[in-house]
C-alpha cells in the first residue's frame, strides 16, 4: 500500500480516493454469511425479550413477593415474553384469533405492504453498497421522488395507466437525479458520499417542506395547511387484493425490480464493472474500467430504486395527500434492510419482509400486550449492532473464524510496552 | 546467547504454516532462513517474536524454555529484528527513532535525548557506522535507514538479530555493506538468523543453511552447496534458473518513447525526461532498485498517469492522454506490479478476473449482457493453457497461490490481440515453477514479434529476460546496454554511476 500514498494527496485529479475506513467495515459486515445474519436476527430477538421481561409491570409485581412463591416470577416473565412475541407474530403473519382465512391472513398482507417500500429503498442501498458507497440519503431522494410523483399525480390530467406510469417514472427520475448530484461530486471533486448524502437529506427536507407551505407548488389550493391535495384517481396504484386489503401493486413492482437488480449485479456489464469497482477500485481502473462514471451511475441507479419507495408511498400508501413525514424514516431503515440482507438482492427482498413483520407486528403488540412499540426498534437497532460485529456474533456461537480473517493477536497487549510506566 | 526453536508448529484453521520447525541459532553464526515466499519463513519469525502463538513446541534461550507474548517480552530478552519494511518514524531524528518505545527520561518526564545521542554514537563507533544522530531518518538513504534499525536492535542489548529480507530494498552496493556488516555482528558473537530467497547471499554470508518449504524444513545445507542444489530443496525439483531463449529477430521500431517527464502530485519529476525505443520482437528490461520511477512509468505507458508530458508513440499512434480503455483497446497488455492491489479482484472468480479488462464488449458481452457461458469455455481453456491450478474457476481469485494468480493475469493479458506487453515485476513473489512459466511465455511473447517491455528489480531476471537492458536511477535512465553486460556495471548503474563507455 505504501507505494500508493502520493496517489492519496491527489484524490482531486486522481480518480480513485483510497479505500477508507468506512469500506473495510462495509466489507466487513457484509462478508459474513447468512448464518450470522440469522445468528444476528435471533440473538436481537433474545436481547429485546429480556428488555421485555424486565419492563413488564406483572413480571415487577411477582418478583415482589419471588420468595415466597419463585414460580410466579417465572411464569409471568414467560407469560411477558411468549404474549409479547406471538402478538408480533399474529399481528405479522396470521391471525388465529379469526375465523376465516381470508381475515386471518390480512396480518401478512400488511407486512408485505410494510415491506414493499422497505425492499426497494434497501435494494438502492444494496446497490450503492456493492459499488462501495455508503448512500446515507434515502430520506432525500425519497422526499424529492415523492414530491416528483405527487405533483405529476395531482395536477396533471392523464388516461388512467398513463398517468400512473408517468408519475411513477417521474418519482424515479427526480431521486435518482438528487442522488447522481453526489455521485457527480464524489467522481469530480472527491467528495466524500457519506457527508454529501446525509447533507442533501437535509436540503431535500426543507425544500420540499417549503413547497408544502408554498401556493402553486406541492400545497393543496385552497388550504394553509403544509400538505398536498389527493392523488388523482387515475395516477393511484390499485390495490392488489381488493379494497378490503393495503396491500397496493407496487408490491409487484418491487418484485420485478428484485429480479433485475439481481440480474444487473451478477448477468450485465454494468453489474460486473459495479461489482469490480465495489471490491477493488485500483484494479479496475487498471482494467480500463472509468471508476469515476462508474460512481455516477451506481447513484442514479441507487437514487432511482430508492426513489421508488418514496413513489410507492404517495401513489400507493397514503394517496390521499402526504406532508414532509411521507419517508416514515424508511431511507434509514433501508440501510439496516441491505445489511441484514448482505447487499445481495435476496437477501435484501427478505430482510425487507422481516423488517415489515416488525412493523406491522410492532402495533399489535402494543394494541394487545401494551407492549411500547419502541421495543421493536430496540430489536431492529440490535440487529445492526450485531451485524455490524460478526466477532460478537461468533464469539456468543462460538463459529470458527473464517480462513484470512486477521486474527486480533496484536491488539492484546500495546506494542510499546514503555508507555505504561 | 542461543536461540533454539523446537519443534514449531503453527496452524491457521486447516492450513499448517510451520510444522515442527526446529533450528538453532549459535552465537559467533549467521543462520540462513531459506524457502519460497510462502513456505512460513515470516510465521515462525512472528511466532518466535511474540506476535503468534505456537500451537506446539516450544522458544529456548541458552536452554531455557521462554514465553513471549508480545514483541515487548521478545526484545527484553535480548531479540532484535529488523524488518523487511522498516518500523521507522521519517520525521523523527535518528535518535529519537532508536530510543522510541524505550524513553529514558529525565526529571519532570522530560525525554533524555542526550543518552539516546549518546547511544547511538557508542553503537554505531562499535560497528564503525558514520550515523548522525541528528539526521531525521526520512532524509537517509535506504540502506542508511536500513543501519538505523539495527542500532535500535543493538541499543537493546539485542544478542539474536533476526533480518527478514533485508537486500529486498538495497542495491547491490548496499547489499554488499550489509553483508559486511552481518559479518562484523557475527564476530562480535551476535547470533544472526536471516531470512532471503536470495541464493548468491546465502552462499556469501551464511555458516549454517536451513531450507523450509510448505512450512516444513526440508534440509539443511552447507554454504558450499550449489545455487541449483539449494533452488532445488527449496521448490522440491530441479530448476532451470536460466531462460531458454534464442536470439531476438528485429523488426521495425515499435514502441517510441521520447523525453517522457511524469510529475507527482507535488510536482516532482518521478520520471524525467525519458527516452528509449523498443522494437518489434524485443525485449527491453527496465533494471533498477524498486523506487526509481519505473512504476510510474510503465502508468504512463498505461494512461494511469496524471501530468505526462513528451511522447509514447505505438506503431505511430500517439498514447500520452488517452484513457486507459484507449490504451488497452490499442492492443497495449500489462502486468501491474501489484497483482493483489492492482491486477486482480481477489473477491472475483478467476473466470471473472480472466474477463476483467474486456468487459464492455465482444466476447464476453452482448448487447449490456455477460455472455457466461462464452466466458466459462474461454476460462477452462486458458486456465489449462496456464496452468492455473485451482478447484476451478469459480475459485476466487484470492485463495490462489501468488504464482496461480500471477497466471491469470497473464492468461487474461496474453490472451487478448497484443501489440505491445508491458510486464512489471512479473514474478515478484511467486514460486520458482511459476518463475519459469512466466519467462517461458514472455520470451513466447517476444518471439511471436510482439515488443515486451520488463520491468524488473532483480537483476538475475533482467540480465535473463532481456535484449537491451535500460537502467533507471532517480527517475533518469542512466543508460541502456546490451544483456551481456556485467552485473558489476549494472550495479553500479543501479546506484546512479556511469560507467565509461556506456552512452546515456
Amino acid at each position: 500500500m505504501s507505494k500508493k500514498t502520493p496517489d492519496a494527496l491527489d484524490t482531486a485529479t486522481t480518480e480513485i480516493a483510497p479505500p477508507s475506513r468506512w469500506n473495510i467495515a462495509l466489507k466487513e459486515m457484509l462478508g459474513g454469511s447468512v448464518v450470522i445474519s440469522i445468528l444476528s436476527v435471533l440473538s436481537a430477538l433474545v436481547v429485546g425479550a429480556i428488555l421485555i421481561a424486565v419492563t413488564d409491570p406483572g413480571v415487577h409485581k411477582a418478583v415482589g413477593y419471588f420468595a415466597a412463591r419463585p414460580t410466579s416470577t417465572f411464569q409471568a416473565i414467560w407469560d411477558s415474553i411468549f404474549g409479547a412475541y406471538s402478538s408480533l407474530f399474529q399481528g405479522s403473519v396470521y391471525n388465529f384469533r379469526r375465523p376465516e382465512f381470508a381475515t386471518g391472513i390480512k396480518p401478512l398482507t400488511e407486512t408485505l405492504t410494510f415491506a414493499t417500500p422497505l425492499i426497494v429503498a434497501g435494494l438502492g442501498v444494496a446497490l450503492a453498497f456493492r459499488v462501495g458507497l455508503f448512500n446515507i440519503g434515502g430520506r432525500g431522494q425519497m422526499l424529492i421522488a415523492a414530491a416528483c410523483a405527487g405533483y405529476v399525480g395531482f395536477t396533471w390530467q392523464l388516461p388512467p395507466v398513463i398517468h400512473l406510469i408517468v408519475a411513477v417514472l417521474a418519482g424515479i427520475i427526480g431521486g435518482a437525479l438528487w442522488a447522481g448530484i453526489v455521485g457527480v461530486l464524489k467522481a469530480r471533486t472527491g467528495a466524500h458520499e457519506v457527508i454529501v448524502t446525509i447533507m442533501l437529506n437535509y436540503i431535500a427536507f426543507y425544500l420540499v417542506s417549503w413547497m408544502l407551505r408554498t401556493q402553486g407548488f406541492l400545497q393543496a389550493p385552497g388550504s394553509n395547511n403544509p400538505k398536498t391535495a389527493p392523488i388523482l384517481e387515475t395516477a393511484v396504484m390499485p390495490k392488489l387484493l381488493g379494497p378490503s386489503y393495503n396491500l397496493n401493486t407496487g408490491f409487484l413492482l418491487v418484485i420485478a425490480l428484485t429480479i433485475f437488480v439481481a440480474w444487473l449485479l451478477s448477468r450485465s456489464s454494468l453489474g460486473f464493472q459495479f461489482r469490480a469497482v465495489g471490491e477493488n477500485p485500483n484494479a479496475a481502473r487498471f482494467a480500463g474500467i472509468r471508476v469515476d462514471r462508474m460512481y455516477i451511475y451506481a447513484m442514479l441507479f441507487s437514487g432511482g430504486l430508492i426513489a421508488v419507495a418514496g413513489v410507492i408511498q404517495v401513489l400507493g400508501v397514503v394517496p390521499a395527500g402526504f406532508s414532509s413525514g411521507i419517508d416514515a424514516g424508511i431511507g434509514f431503515d433501508a440501510i439496516t434492510v441491505a445489511l441484514l440482507g448482505r447487499a445481495k438482492p435476496w437477501g435484501v427482498f427478505f430482510a425487507g419482509i422481516l423488517f415489515g413483520a416488525f412493523k406491522a407486528g410492532g402495533f399489535a403488540m402494543q394494541a394487545a400486550e401494551g407492549i411500547p412499540i419502541d421495543i421493536v426498534l430496540v430489536v431492529q437497532s440490535l440487529i445492526v449492532l450485531f451485524i455490524a460485529a460478526p466477532p460478537l456474533i461468533r464469539a456468543l456461537f462460538r463459529l470458527p473464524v473464517p480462513a484470512g480473517e486477521p486474527k486480533p493477536v496484536s491488539l492484546r497487549r500495546p506494542r510499546v510496552k514503555a508507555v505504561t510506566r | 546467547m542461543k536461540l533454539e526453536l523446537r519443534n514449531i508448529t503453527k496452524r491457521f484453521g486447516q492450513l499448517t504454516a510451520n510444522d515442527h520447525i526446529s533450528l538453532v541459532a549459535k552465537p559467533g553464526k549467521i543462520h540462513a532462513l531459506v524457502g519460497e515466499n510462502g513456505a512460513g519463513k515470516s510465521t515462525l519469525m512472528n511466532v518466535l517474536f511474540g506476535l503468534y502463538q505456537a500451537d506446539e513446541g516450544e522458544i529456548l534461550l541458552d536452554d531455557v524454555v521462554q514465553q513471549f507474548s508480545g514483541p515487548g517480552d521478545a526484545m527484553a530478552a535480548g531479540i532484535g529484528m529488523v524488518h523487511q519494511h522498516f518500523m521507522l518514524i521519517p520525521v523523527f531524528t535518528v535518535a529519537e527513532n532508536v530510543m522510541l518505545g524505550h524513553e529514558q527520561t529525565t526529571r519532570g518526564g522530560r525525554l533524555d535525548i542526550e543518552a539516546a545521542r549518546q547511544l547511538v554514537l557508542d553503537v554505531s563507533s562499535r560497528f564503525g557506522f558514520d550515523i548522525d544522530p541528528d539526521a531525521l531518518v526520512g532524509d537517509l538513504p535506504v540502506g542508511v535507514q536500513q543501519r538505523v534499525e539495527i542500532i535500535k536492535a543493538l541499543a537493546r542489548d539485542a544478542q539474536v538479530l533476526i533480518f527478514d529480507e533485508p537486500t529486498a530494498v538495497l542495491t547491490p552496493q548496499e547489499t554488499d555493506e550489509l553483508m559486511v556488516i552481518m559479518k562484523q555482528l557475527r564476530d562480535s558473537g551476535t547470533a544472526i538468523i536471516f531470512i532471503t530467497h536470495k541464493l548468491r547471499e546465502v552462499r556469501e554470508v551464511a555458516d549454517e543453511i536451513t531450507v523450509i518449504r510448505l512450512g516444513k524444513v526440508v534440509g539443511e545445507a552447507s554454504p558450499t552447496a550449489t545455487n541449483t542444489e539449494l533452488a532445488e530443496m527449496m521448490v522440491g525439483r530441479a530448476v532451470q534458473l536460466k531462460v531458454d531463449k534464442g536470439p531476438a529477430k528485429l523488426g521495425a521500431d515499435a514502441l517510441v518513447v521520447e523525453s517522457l517527464t511524469v510529475l507527482d502530485p507535488t510536482g516532482m519529476a518521478v520520471v524525467n525526461d525519458v527516452s528509449f525505443t523498443i522494437r518489434a520482437g524485443e525485449i527491453v528490461c527496465i533494471a533498477g532498485v524498486q523506487g526509481n520511477g519505473q512504476t510510474e512509468l510503465t502508468e504512463a505507458i498505461m494512461g494511469l498517469a496524471h501530468h505526462v508530458s513528451g511522447s509514447i508513440s505505438l506503431d505511430g499512434e500517439s498514447l500520452v492522454g488517452k484513457s486507459v480503455r484507449h490504451i488497452l483497446d490499442a492492443g497495449v497488455g500489462f502486468v501491474p506490479e501489484d497483482r493483489t492491489e492492482d491486477g486482480l479482484v481477489g473477491s472475483f472468480t478467476i473466470a471473472e478476473n480472466l474477463m476483467l479488462d474486456r468487459s464492455h464488449g465482444a466476447p464476453f458481452v452482448r448487447a449490456g449482457a455477460l455472455q457466461l457461458k462464452t466466458l466459462t469455455e474461454f476460462a477452462t481453456e486458458t486456465s489449462k493453457e496456464f496452468d492455473v491450478r485451482s478447484q476451478g474457476i469459480t475459485s476466487k481469485a484470492s485463495q490462489l497461490s501468488g504464482g496461480n494468480q500471477q497466471k491469470i493475469v497473464l492468461a487474461r493479458e496474453l490472451s487478448r490481440d497484443l501489440k505491445l506487453f508491458v510486464a512489471a515485476q512479473p514474478t515478484r513473489g511467486i514460486d520458482v515453477g511459476s518463475i519459469e512459466f512466466v519467462h517461458k511465455r514472455i520470451v513466447q511473447t517476444r518471439d511471436s514479434g510482439i515488443p515486451v517491455l520488463v520491468v524488473s528489480s532483480e537483476l538475475d531476471e533482467v540480465v535473463a529476460l532481456a535484449d537491451r537492458i535500460a537502467v533507471m536511477y532517480r527517475g533518469r535512465i542512466v543508460g541502456i546496454v546490451p544483456a551481456d553486460t556485467p552485473r558489476a556495471v549494472l550495479g553500479l548503474m543501479m546506484a546512479g554511476e556511469v560507467p565509461a563507455g556506456v552512452a546515456a
